[in-house]
C-alpha cells in the first residue's frame, strides 16, 4: 500500500535534511543510555531540569510577536500545509472520512492556492477509507493507534492495532505512551513498548504522543520527549487532544528544545507536534514562531512540525480571505465539519 | 486621633477618573490597540480616559456576538423578556447615576436629563414586554386555498451591527438597541468615544442583569473608521446605520449588499427619540419563516 510517491515525499527523519550533520547514530553516552532500565533511568533522571519560571516568561515574550502583512499571509499558508486534519470522535465513519479527505485535498474550494494540508488523522478502522479518498493526492494518512487515548491495554492489542493501521496503508502511526508506568518510573518499560512498535511500523512514520497534560511539570515533559526520542520516534506529540490541558506554548517549547538538542548530539532531525487547544490564526502564527526561535527554521516544514487540529483550519482559511480581500469572513464561508 | 481624622478630611482629595473600556463577550476589556481617548464632558471639562477599539476589536465582537446569538435566540421568549425587564429595573436602580451622566454628556439641565433617563428606562420596559407578542404580531396563519395550511413565525436574523445614534447618548442607544435585543439577536454597537460614558454605563447594567455574555457587545471608538469593516462583515447578518453619517449610507449599503446583508432604512436626521417608537424596528430585525403544513384526509 505504501508507494514509492509516498516515500519520496516523507523521507526518513534521520536522513535529513542536507544541512545537518552527517548522520552517524546516537553517541556513545546516549547508547549507553539505553543499555538496560537502570542506566536509563540513571541518564532520564541525570537530565537537567526545566526553569518553569523562564522558560513560561520566554514562550509568553515569543507569544507577544506581531506577524502582518506578507509574513501573516505567508505564516498562514505555512500552518495550513502543516495541518494534520484530525478527526477522532466516537462518532466517525467513513462519509465523515471522505468529506474529511476531500476537505483536505482542497482545503477552500474558492480559492485553489490554497495549499494541501499535511495529513487526515484518524482512528485505525478507518484508515483503508482516507487511503482510498486520498489516493494520489499526496496528502498523508495518519492513524492514532496504542488504545489510544488513554493507552491502557495490553501490549499484544497495541501491537495489533498499529498492525491493522499500518497494513490498511497508513503512512504515519501516532501512538500513545503508557502514562501510568512512565509517572510510576517504569521508563523501561515505556521504551520497550516505543521501541516494538516502532519496529510494528514498519516504513510508516511513528508519533509518540506524551500526553503532557497527564505528565506532571515540565521536567516529567523533559524526560519523556527524551526517552520517546531515544527509543526512535519520527515526531514528539504533545497531547491526544483529549485532556485538557492540551497543548500549550510552554510545553512546546520543551519538546522543540528536546528535538533540538537531539540533533546537535546525534545529528539526526526529529520532528515536534502539537496536538489539541490550537484553535485559531493567532495561536498558530504563535506556535510558528516558536519553532523558528526554538528549534530552528530548518522546523518550519510539514515534515518536521505539524499541528494536530480539525477547528484550526477553517480559521486559517477565513483569516487569509481577510488578509486577500480586506473584509471579514465568517464561518458560513467555510465547511462545517460534523 | 480625631485631629489626624480631620487633617486628612480637610485635604483636598485627587479624584479618581475612571477607565471607561470595551463591552465585549460578557467583560470589560481595554482595546486590543491598547488605544484610549480622553472624554470631555460637554462645557470641555475632562470627565473619564474611554477605550479607542480597532478593527481587531470589531472582529473578536462579532465572534462574541455570533457565540451568543444561538443561546439567546434559542431562549424562550418569556426568558428573554424577563432579562430585559430586569435591565429595566437595574437602569432604573441607578437612575440618579445615569442623569448625571447623560447631563454632563448631552449638556442638558438636571430635568431634561431626567426626563431622558426616565422615557430610556420606560422603552427598556415597552420592549421586554414585546418579546412574546411579536410572534402574534408578525407571525400567524394565512389563509391559502388548498388542502394545506401556512404558518409563518417571525424569527430573529441574527448578528445586528448597530451604529449608536450620536444625538441622545443614552435613550437613542437604549432606542436602537433594545428591539434588537427583543427579537433574539445579539449585537454589535458602536459607539462615539465623545457618548461612551453613559454607554459603558449601561452596559455595566447588562453585565449585572443575566444578559448572556456576547449577547451585547459594545465598541467605543470612532465609528467613521470601524463602520465600512461592520458593513464588510461576511458574519454580520443585518446593519442598522442610524448613527452614521448622511454621506456613507450609499456606500454602506453597497459594501453591505456584497455579504446580502439586511439593511435598515434609518432616516437621515435622527428622529426625535423621545416620541413613541412603533414596532417597525422589532419588524426590521425578524425574517419570516414560512411553513407549508399539508391536510391529510
Amino acid at each position: 500500500m505504501v508507494t514509492a510517491e509516498r516515500h519520496r515525499r516523507l523521507p526518513r527523519m534521520a536522513d535529513s535534511p542536507s544541512s545537518s550533520p552527517p548522520s552517524t547514530g546516537p553517541p556513545g553516552e546516549l547508547t549507553e543510555a539505553t543499555r538496560d532500565e537502570a542506566a536509563l533511568t540513571r541518564f532520564l533522571r541525570g537530565l537537567p531540569g526545566i526553569d518553569a519560571v523562564g522558560l513560561e516568561q520566554r514562550a509568553t515574550a515569543l507569544a507577544g510577536r506581531a506577524v502582518k502583512g506578507e509574513a501573516k499571509l505567508r505564516a498562514i499558508d505555512r500552518a495550513v500545509s502543516m495541518v494534520d486534519l484530525t478527526t477522532l470522535e466516537g462518532a466517525d465513519n467513513a462519509s465523515k472520512v471522505r468529506a474529511l479527505a476531500a476537505k483536505a485535498r482542497t482545503p477552500d474550494s474558492r480559492f485553489p492556492d490554497v495549499p494541501r494540508v499535511a495529513a487526515l488523522c484518524v482512528y485505525p478502522d478507518l484508515v483503508a477509507e482516507a487511503v482510498t479518498a486520498l489516493r494520489g493526492s499526496g496528502v498523508g494518512v495518519a492513524s492514532v493507534a496504542t488504545a489510544f487515548p488513554s493507552g491502557r491495554s495490553t501490549p499484544r492489542a497495541k501491537l495489533a492495532e498499529v498492525e491493522l493501521a499500518v497494513e490498511s496503508g497508513a503512512d504515519e502511526v501516532d501512538m500513545v505512551i503508557d502514562r501510568g508506568a512512565f509517572l510510576a518510573g517504569e521508563y523501561g518499560r515505556v521504551f520497550d513498548e516505543i521501541e516494538q512498535v516502532r519496529a510494528a511500523c514498519g516504513p510508516a512514520h511513528l508519533k509518540v504522543i506524551l500526553e503532557t497534560g497527564e505528565l506532571g511539570g515540565y521536567d516529567n515533559v523533559w524526560r519523556a520527549s527524551w526517552l520517546a526520542l531515544l527509543a526512535g520516534a519520527d515526531f514528539v506529540k504533545t497531547s491526544t487532544g483529549k485532556v485538557s490541558p492540551a497543548a500549550t506554548l510552554p510545553v512546546t517549547h520543551v519538546l522543540l528544545r528536546a528535538v533540538r538538542e537531539w540533533r546537535e548530539r546525534t545529528g539526526q532531525t526529529r520532528g515536534v507536534k502539537p496536538a489539541g487547544g490550537i484553535r485559531t490564526t493567532k495561536d498558530a502564527i504563535r506556535y510558528l514562531v516558536a519553532v523558528r526561535e526554538v528549534a530552528g527554521s530548518d522546523w518550519l516544514s510539514p515534515d518536521l512540525f505539524r499541528f494536530g487540529a480539525s477547528g484550526l483550519l477553517n480559521d486559517l482559511l477565513m483569516q487569509r480571505e481577510t488578509q486577500l480581500h480586506g473584509h471579514y469572513s465568517g464561518p458560513d464561508q467555510v465547511t462545517v465539519d460534523l | 486621633m480625631s485631629e489626624d481624622e480631620a487633617r486628612v478630611s480637610t485635604r483636598k482629595r485627587v479624584t479618581v477618573p475612571k477607565t471607561y473600556k470595551l463591552y465585549v463577550g460578557g467583560s470589560f476589556a481595554r482595546s486590543e490597540s491598547g488605544r484610549v481617548v480622553a472624554v470631555a464632558d460637554a462645557d470641555g471639562t475632562f470627565r473619564a480616559n474611554a477605550a479607542k477599539a480597532s478593527r481587531k476589536d470589531l472582529r473578536d465582537a462579532v465572534a462574541a456576538a455570533r457565540k451568543a446569538f444561538g443561546g439567546w435566540s434559542g431562549a424562550s421568549a418569556h426568558n428573554r423578556g424577563q432579562v430585559l425587564f430586569r435591565v429595566a429595573e437595574m437602569l432604573e436602580g441607578t437612575r440618579d447615576r445615569f442623569t448625571s451622566e447623560v447631563a454632563a454628556t448631552e449638556g442638558l439641565s438636571a430635568t431634561e436629563a431626567e426626563r431622558a433617563v426616565d422615557t430610556a428606562v420606560d422603552r427598556m420596559f415597552w420592549y421586554a414586554g414585546w418579546t412574546d407578542k411579536l410572534g402574534v404580531l408578525r407571525g400567524g396563519v394565512g389563509q391559502v386555498s388548498g388542502p394545506y395550511t401556512v404558518h409563518s413565525t417571525p424569527e430573529p436574523v441574527g448578528v445586528v451591527g448597530v451604529v449608536a445614534p450620536r444625538r441622545s447618548s443614552l435613550l437613542g442607544l437604549v432606542s436602537v438597541l433594545a428591539p434588537v435585543l427583543a427579537a433574539g439577536n445579539s449585537a454589535v454597537v458602536l459607539v462615539d468615544t465623545e457618548l461612551a460614558v453613559p454607554a459603558v454605563s449601561m452596559c455595566e447594567a447588562m453585565a449585572t442583569s443575566d444578559v448572556p455574555g456576547g449577547v451585547v457587545n459594545v465598541l467605543t471608538g470612532d465609528p467613521a473608521e470601524l463602520i465600512s469593516r461592520l458593513a464588510s462583515h461576511s458574519d454580520v447578518d443585518a446593519l442598522d446605520p442610524g448613527g452614521a453619517d448622511e454621506s456613507l449610507r450609499g456606500e454602506l449599503e453597497e459594501t453591505a449588499a456584497g455579504s446580502v446583508k439586511r439593511v435598515l432604512d434609518a432616516p437621515l436626521v435622527e428622529p426625535d427619540w423621545s416620541t413613541a417608537p412603533g414596532t417597525g424596528r422589532l419588524r426590521a430585525f425578524t425574517e419570516l419563516k414560512t411553513v407549508w403544513h399539508p391536510l391529510g384526509e
